[in-house]
This record gives structure tokens, sequence and C-alpha cells, in this order.
């Protein structure tokens, strides 16, 4: 979806304020919206594409004009909502009004250490083998779905070449609407930034693409 | 009203803001629901303030300059290599290691959303999330490395990094001169936090 | 600049709310928003491409959260203190602290015959144009920090040329306060599916200077 999370190549959001290591939150309400987007997460009932899409559909302007963990904040209640884990009047009202759903696991503090630690590797099983090698040439497909994909407007239809070939991933296209995993090739593509931006100079930019984004060139 | 990514928000003020009141009343709702587990909340959110953060990707990056073997490791599987010290898990499933070198500077970014090698380098800064660096890097990467006080020499090309699946970047910055006999540990001190992400290049010796 | 104005094939905005018997303006200040535009527009000494221009500055999470006028305000607003014509503490205590304007206002009976005045962006070109119609072209792939008028989504496409318009001054230059620098417009034909990678056959249609195409 060509929404305002597709950031790349846009003007006008100012400059890049650098920042010191500390504190890692700045106040107390992201702490905690940190913790309980990662704890729903961990109930099974979303998985990352579903959490990044929700984050993607909420309006450009308020995308825009929200900090990073209330994006993520209203990316959450999106999903309550939509799973019906709560409703609207609930999470306005910060009460329970009906029973609570099945979830899939309720993370306790001691199993916390070791699911972090196990993470969420996305690659999978190949079916098939993989049409690229490193060093061919390919073009980016120039689509613009509605849905969820990970291909960025500023890299559609540019030509590349394929710098490293990652494995076989989780396809978020379809992930993220439910539709299974789907795994698909994944590989770093490299492109001139000249090819991708019209500017002069040697510099580059790659991008991890899976090859439902790529033809042959 | 600024725009800049951060929250304005005092925590020592008598009343919460209404983002505030509003993460208070879903973290009563969720747990009053059975969904969370609040003494999970609290042992998340101790583990990224206090447990992981940038000095395991300076304990990676030192270690690589002073070991030669490992840093082949690296180049070849940058996981099972990072793994091998302890760090691993949650957005670090797959990495990879961009070796800076005279000729290429690498410089890492997420134009889509905020992917970021947590086990190495903790929760992203602000900066790294905000809409002026995910629009501008993989456009005009030296203006903005100009705005970290970095400016590369003419014959070196930048290569931008989209992270636009869950593979996950760590830069090794080049070692800086000066350091010869020096201790991985000594080492690492050296190594910030923006030089692993190509926002900034590794300290000098004092 | 790839402002928040640069719309064309942006998600999420939800659907268009077409709004029955729609007023000219919805509310006095609107009006009034209108009228300074024009007014101060023929006196202040810059142009429509200028005056764009310093709409498309606002903050893109500004601009997607206001209306049109508040876009214009905001453009009249720059406008004015770029030229020098009110300083930034006149703006806010709304207060005349030294008039500085060279020419005068335009009086209440002149309006109209300034507003129904024929006018043109035709200029006299400055060479031969380099395509003709039914000529193959392909948009280049501009990223100016300045205006344009080519848009993101028709960066790299390629098109045919079905109208020839003559030389009209060029925005990118005049916007910039580079002058008019005439170039030769061309009405450019897309299919969606060479846009947007859809198998239909619908069209678009963009009226686009001689610098932002290449021969295919």
């Amino acid at each position: 979806m060509n929404g305002p999370q597709d950031a790349g190549g846009m003007m006008g959001f100012g400059p890049v304020v650098p920042e010191p290591v500390t504190p890692v939150f700045h106040s107390d309400w992201e702490r905690r919206a940190f913790a309980i987007t990662l704890a729903m997460g961990m109930t099974g009932s979303w998985n990352i594409d579903i959490s990044r899409h929700a984050r993607e559909r909420i309006p450009p302007a308020e995308y825009w004009a929200a900090s990073y963990y209330e994006i993520w904040l209203k990316g959450l209640e999106r999903l309550l909502a939509e799973t019906g884990l709560a409703s609207a009047a609930e999470i306005a009202a910060g009460r329970s009004k009906t029973a609570a759903r099945p979830v899939t696991r309720v993370a306790a503090a001691d199993m916390i250490p070791a699911i972090l630690a196990r993470g969420g590797p996305s690659d999978r099983p190949a079916a098939t083998a993989p049409q690229f090698a490193a060093g061919d040439k390919i073009r980016t497909r120039n689509m613009n779905p509605g849905g969820h994909t990970r291909l960025p407007r500023y890299l559609r239809g540019c030509p590349g070449s394929i710098a490293i070939v990652h494995g076989c991933h989780v396809l978020p296209d379809s992930s993220a609407h439910r539709r299974g995993d789907d795994p698909h090739w994944l590989y770093a593509v490299r492109f001139s930034a000249s090819d991708v931006f019209g500017a002069p100079g040697r510099d580059e930019i790659v991008a991890d693409l899976w090859e439902t984004y790529l033809e042959a060139a | 009203m600024p725009h800049d990514g951060h929250d304005h928000d005092d925590d020592a003020g008598a009343a919460l803001s209404p983002v505030a009141l509003r993460v208070k009343a879903l973290e009563s709702l969720l747990v009053e629901k059975g969904y969370v587990d609040p003494a999970a909340l609290d042992v998340l959110i101790e583990t990224y303030e206090t447990l992981i953060g940038p000095r395991n990707g300076a304990r990676v990056v030192a270690r690589a300059w002073t070991d030669p073997d490992f840093a082949d490791w690296l180049r070849r599987d940058a996981t099972a290599a990072i793994t091998s010290i302890g760090y691993a898990g949650r957005q670090g499933e797959h990495m990879v290691a961009l070796f800076n070198t005279p000729e290429t500077h690498n410089m890492v970014v997420c134009t889509l959303c905020s992917c970021y090698p947590w086990p190495v380098l903790g929760l992203p800064p602000v900066w790294y999330k905000s809409m002026p660096y995910r629009s501008r890097a993989v456009m005009e990467p030296r203006a903005v490395l100009a705005e970290f006080g970095v400016t590369l020499p003419e014959g070196t090309a930048v290569r931008v990094w989209d992270s636009t699946a869950e593979v996950r970047y760590l830069v090794i910055p080049q070692r800086p001169g000066g350091t010869e006999g020096w201790s991985a540990e000594q080492l690492a001190g050296l190594v910030t936090r923006d030089s692993m992400i190509g926002t900034g290049l590794a300290s000098s010796p004092a | 600049m790839n402002g928040a104005h640069d719309c064309g094939g942006m998600m999420g905005f939800g659907p268009v709310a077409a709004e029955r018997d729609e007023p000219v303006f919805h509310s006095a200040w609107e009006s009034r928003a209108f009228a300074l535009m024009s007014a101060v527009g023929d006196i202040g000494g810059w142009t429509l491409d200028e005056d764009r221009s310093a709409c498309e500055t606002m903050h893109p999470a500004d601009y997607a959260a206001t209306s049109y006028y508040e876009h214009w305000l905001h453009g009249l607003q720059t406008l004015l203190l770029k030229h020098g014509l009110v300083t930034a503490e006149e703006l806010a205590d709304g207060r005349c602290h030294a008039s500085r304007i060279a020419k005068q206002p335009t009086p209440a009976p002149a309006v109209w015959g300034l507003v129904t005045a024929p006018g043109s962006y035709a200029r006299e070109p400055q060479g031969p144009a380099r395509y003709a119609i039914g000529d193959r072209v392909r948009t280049r792939r501009l990223n100016p920090a300045g205006h344009t008028r080519l848009p993101r989504y028709l960066r790299g496409h390629a098109g045919e040329i079905i109208a020839r318009h003559g030389a009209h001054v060029f925005p990118d230059s005049n916007a910039a306060g580079r002058g008019e620098d005439p170039r030769w417009l061309y009405t450019v034909r897309f299919t969606c599916a060479e846009v947007w990678g859809t198998a239909t056959r619908d069209t678009i249609h963009a009226d686009l200077w001689e610098p932002y195409l290449e021969a295919v």
C-alpha cells in the first residue's frame, strides 16, 4: 500500500536530529506502550506483517504527526478492534465489558527471556530453486498493491543486480493478510542511486526484495 | 506544533498527557482481559532499557577488528558469528555484517518502518524511526551524514541499505588509526552506536 | 519537491467526500483568505509558480491535516515574509508597524477587469521543439528539491506526445525566481499499465515540459 509509511524520497520533513544513546525511552508511557505491544504480539493473535500493515493504514495526517510509539499505539488499538480482542468502546473506557477471547499464549514474566532469545525467524524451507544468482541483472516490477508490500515506491521499475541470495522467506504481501507464509526467495538487490533518483555519483542503494517483486532484465 | 518525533511529555508533571492516559487505560484493559502478564511487561522494559544495547554491537565490532577469523566468520555468516558471542533473538534472526572500507561507506535505514538489529544495538533512537531520516537517507545520504558531522572523502561511495525484510544489518566501521596493540575491550569503547548504523565513524583515540 | 502535495498514487486518505450543493466558500475566513491571496498577489511581485511552491513547503503532517485554504494561507504568509511586505512581528499581532508596498493595491472598480483580462503563459520559443505529435518519450527520474510539475508517479515512464502547446513559462525556473525560461509544453499520454502496472486499457494524460522528457 502506498501509504504514509512509504517514506523513501519524500521531502519536507526537515532535518534529522541526532540524539545520544540514553534515554532509551523518553517518558513512562513509551515504556508501557512498547511493552504491551510486544506482549500482545506474543499472544499469537497476529504476526509482524499484520502489525506493520495495521500501522500503515493510519491516515497520513495522523501518521506523519505522530511520534513513533504513538504509531505503535494506534496500530495496536486497530489490531485489538479488528481481531475482536477488545472493542473500541472498551479501549476508550480502559475497562473490559465482555468476556476475554481465547488467545494462543499469555507470556509469563519468566518466559520472556527465552521468547526474546528465540525470536521469530522468517526463513522457510525452499520448494523451488532460486530464479536469480548473485550478479544477475533484474528490474523491479511496477506494482501498486492496495495491500501490504515491502517494495517501496522509490524502487519500482528500477534496474538493479542481485547482491546476496538470502534464502527463502515468508512473503509479507501474503502473510500480512493471513493468506499464509507463501515463502519466496529473498535477495539483497543493489541499485545505483543515479538509476533510482537520477542523481549523478557512485552511491548505491541496497534493499531486500522478494522474487515476486523482480523480473529478469 | 513541532514534528520532531519526540514526545514532549513530562513524567514528573502531576497530570498525565492524553497519550499517557490512553496507554494507561489500554494496559489496564489488557491486564483485566488476561491477555498480558503485568510482570512480563516489566521484564520486557528492563530487557531493552538496561540489558540489551549498543555495547553488544561494540563488542562484535572490536572482536572483528582484533580477530581475523572472527571477521571472516562475520562476512560469511553474521548470524552464527554474533550468536557465538551470545547476542541473538528478536529482530536479529538474520544478520548481515557490512564492512566499511576506504572505497565504500555503508549506512542502514528502514524507509518503510523501523527495522533495526535489536540484539546488537538495542532499540533504535528516535531519529532513526523519524520521517526525516526515513525519507532522506536513501536520496541524500551525504546531506544526512553532514548533519551528523560526517564528511566522507570524494572517492568513497555511499551504499545505503534499506531494511525491507527481516534481515538486519550491522555496519562494521573502519578501525581508527593509532590503536595498534589495543585490546578488544579498549577498542569497544571507540565504537559508537551511530558508527554501527553508518551515520557516524568510530571515535579516534583521545 | 517531493512534498505532501505530490499525492498521485498515495493511498490511505479515504473516500472522496463529494458535497451536495457545495457552497463556494464554507466559512467567512475562507472567502477572506481567497480574496487576500488574489489581491496581495497583484502587488506582491511574486508569480503563480512561486505561490504554488510556497504552499508546498508546509510540513507534510500539517499539509495533510489542514484544509485547502489553510494551504493558501500558509503560502501567503510565507511570501509576505519572504518578500519583506510584512514582518513576523506584524503577522503575530496583526498590526502594521510600517508600510512597505511599492505598488498601489487594485481599487475595487478595477477588480473585474483584472480578473477577466485575457492572460497567457505562452511565450516566444527559445528554439525548435524537440518532439512532434506521435513521438514516444520517457519522463526523466528527476527529484529536484525545488518546485516542479513532474509528479513522482509519472517519473521514469514511457508515453506518447499527443499535443504540443507551444513554449510556456517553465515553473521549475519561474518558481525559484530564475526567470520564465520558456520551454516547449506537451500533453503526454501514458497507459495505466505503464504507470501503475495494472492490466487495463485506461490512460493518463499530463502536461509536461520538454526538460522533463527524453526520447525513447
